[in-house]
């Protein structure tokens, strides 16, 4: 059970807000409504995506409160708390490409990780900078026109159309083109939640003691350029690329990574010390 | 070791260049598919949208005016009990709409004018614009909405062919405000009259009632987006019965209305009867 109990808590939060949001629709609930752009918790907190927030002020439209506000919670949250948990728990996307990256493992596909000399794991920055450039120049979000999260998530709750097609190639993409593509190299998304997200307090903790450096936790992390100290010191995970998704945790047979809160894995540093 | 540098430093401002190159090519393409991405010009949007070219900039694509729409009340069908499909659906892929942005297509289902006006109400960035649909005592006012204007299709209407049909006129929530009919004598029989449905564009709100209602196989009345259904006289024709369109132009001076060019420099005689073209 231990080897998939975050797996499975991430695929409850995610289906389970899924759930929430396609009733919001379906059949009237007011527990959450909206989509990840603007949502309405209990019918009057609004919660909204920074990123998505700020490709509209890029546009020149002076926003609503109503969106400005959520946009604050929600940054707020994965800034104190979260760090990049929403690329984890919540985005749709990470259950397609966790799916791509799983298949990818099964038909042995390849095991390292290409490094292309334009695709580098930085490109998303530049991506997220340039959305807010176009978004500017072109009058539209532009990230939202073709965001495949948003548009799977819209699909769940409104119907897919032909934006099922967006889905399948970003799978495709993660499967046969890009180990971790999508999430790893371009969204966006991920990359503002990564900055949003890299002094929070949840962590990974690395105990090297425990180690006995099988490297499975490499093996599965999406990110794994963040687990540098694997098998080379105790620290807590701090990059903010760590989507706190605790695959490592789930696979570790040696206890040598577990979440811990960032103030305490200090402190126990300094005790060590 | 100059070598060295030399040849890193030539290498770094080449990725550099590559980076900036792609980058830019990246933003070209991105541009121009957003750019043909938000072209939809025969979109229906809901009550109190903003003009398009601001309400695309506004719309968060979250799907709130949507729910509100098809969660209201008076959405639930008094016969069955069931609640009958929303207005307002979210384009998706193969709509050729800007994907995420909410639109109705009034053949299938039109706005019902709802009192409350719950989708602008549950807007959350300011696309749908509630001044814009308040009227003078601050309450909402439905009839304010300009979704879009109502076109008749004399030669496929049946009531222009002179057979009774005013479906559409019994349709009009505005009734006799924003749909009027024409009564003309049928020449063609002689003994007939024409009932002609005439759509008045200072009251149409676009609600698309009148189209779900026409009998004929493709409406022959439809609702079109107002920039696309409405001319313009232009500011230099003015309505000299009409004392405030008078007005406008009263107190500008005989030089900045009188039109003056070179023909105007000679008498017209002159100019005719030397037959020169200007």
């Amino acid at each position: 059970m231990k080897k998939v109990k975050y797996l499975l808590l991430r695929r409850v939060t995610q289906i389970g807000l899924l759930v929430l949001y396609f009733g919001a629709n379906a059949y009237g609930w007011q527990i959450l409504k909206g989509t990840f752009g603007s949502s309405l918790l209990f019918g009057t907190i609004p919660l909204a995506d920074p990123y998505t927030t700020l490709q509209v002020l890029a546009t020149g439209f002076v926003l609503g409160t109503d969106v400005l506000l959520g946009a604050a919670i929600i940054t707020l949250f994965y800034f104190v708390i979260g760090g990049r948990a929403f690329c984890s728990w919540v985005c749709p996307i990470n259950m397609v490409t966790d799916l791509a990256n799983w298949l990818r493992r099964v038909l042995r596909l390849d095991k390292e990780e290409v490094n292309y000399r334009f695709l580098k794991r930085s490109a998303r920055y530049w991506i997220m900078v340039l959305g807010l450039i176009v978004s500017a120049v072109v009058g539209v979000a532009a990230f939202e026109v073709l965001s495949p999260i948003t548009i799977m998530q819209r699909g769940i709750i409104f119907g897919f159309g032909a934006g099922i097609s967006v889905i399948i190639a970003i799978f495709l993409f993660d499967l046969f083109g890009v180990k971790n593509g999508w999430c790893g190299h371009l969204c966006p998304l991920g990359a503002a939640y990564s900055l949003i997200g890299s002094k929070s307090l949840i962590r990974v903790k690395h105990d090297h003691e425990a180690c006995t450096n099988c490297m499975e936790c490499k093996v599965v992390c999406p990110e794994n350029q963040v687990l540098w100290m694997v098998n080379k010191e105790s620290v807590s995970v701090t990059d903010g690329e760590c989507t706190n998704c605790g695959r490592c945790i789930d696979v570790c047979g040696d206890n040598a990574l577990g979440f811990s809160i960032r103030t305490m894995a200090k402190k126990q540093k300094e005790a060590a010390a | 070791m100059a070598n060295g540098s030399d040849s890193n430093r030539r290498k770094f401002m080449a990725t550099t260049l590559q980076s900036i190159g792609l980058t830019a090519l990246g933003g070209f393409l991105w541009s121009g598919y957003s750019d043909e991405a938000k072209a939809s010009p025969l979109v229906l949007r809901p009550p109190g949208a903003l003009p398009e070219e601001n309400f695309l900039k506004a719309c968060i694509k979250c799907g709130l005016c949507s729910e509100a729409c098809v969660n209201r009340e008076s959405n639930i069908d008094k016969e069955t009990g069931e609640q009958r499909p929303g207005t307002l659906k979210m384009a998706k892929g193969g709509d050729h709409k800007l994907i995420g942005t909410p639109f109705f297509t009034p053949r299938d289902v039109p706005c019902y004018m709802c009192d409350d006006i719950p989708c602008v109400s549950a807007c959350p960035s300011g696309a749908l614009n509630e001044a814009s649909v308040t009227n003078d005592k601050g309450e909402l006012d439905i009839n304010k909405a300009q979704m879009g204007l109502a076109v008749v299709h004399k030669e496929s209407c049946i009531a222009y062919w002179g057979l009774q049909c005013d479906a559409c006129y019994r349709a009009c929530p505005l009734i006799d405000e924003a749909l009027t009919l024409d009564y003309q004598k049928n020449d063609r029989t002689g003994k007939h009259a024409f009932l002609l449905p005439v759509v008045h564009s200072d009251v149409c709100t676009g609600c698309g009632l009148c189209e779900k209602a026409c009998v004929t196989e493709k409406a022959a009345i439809f609702v079109l987006p107002r920039e696309y259904a409405m001319g313009r006289a232009g500011d230099h024709y003015v309505k000299g019965w009409d004392i405030q369109d008078q007005q406008r132009v009263g107190q500008r001076k005989m030089n900045e209305i009188e039109t003056h060019d070179k023909r105007s420099s000679e008498a017209p005689v002159d100019y005719l009867n030397r037959e020169i073209e200007y």
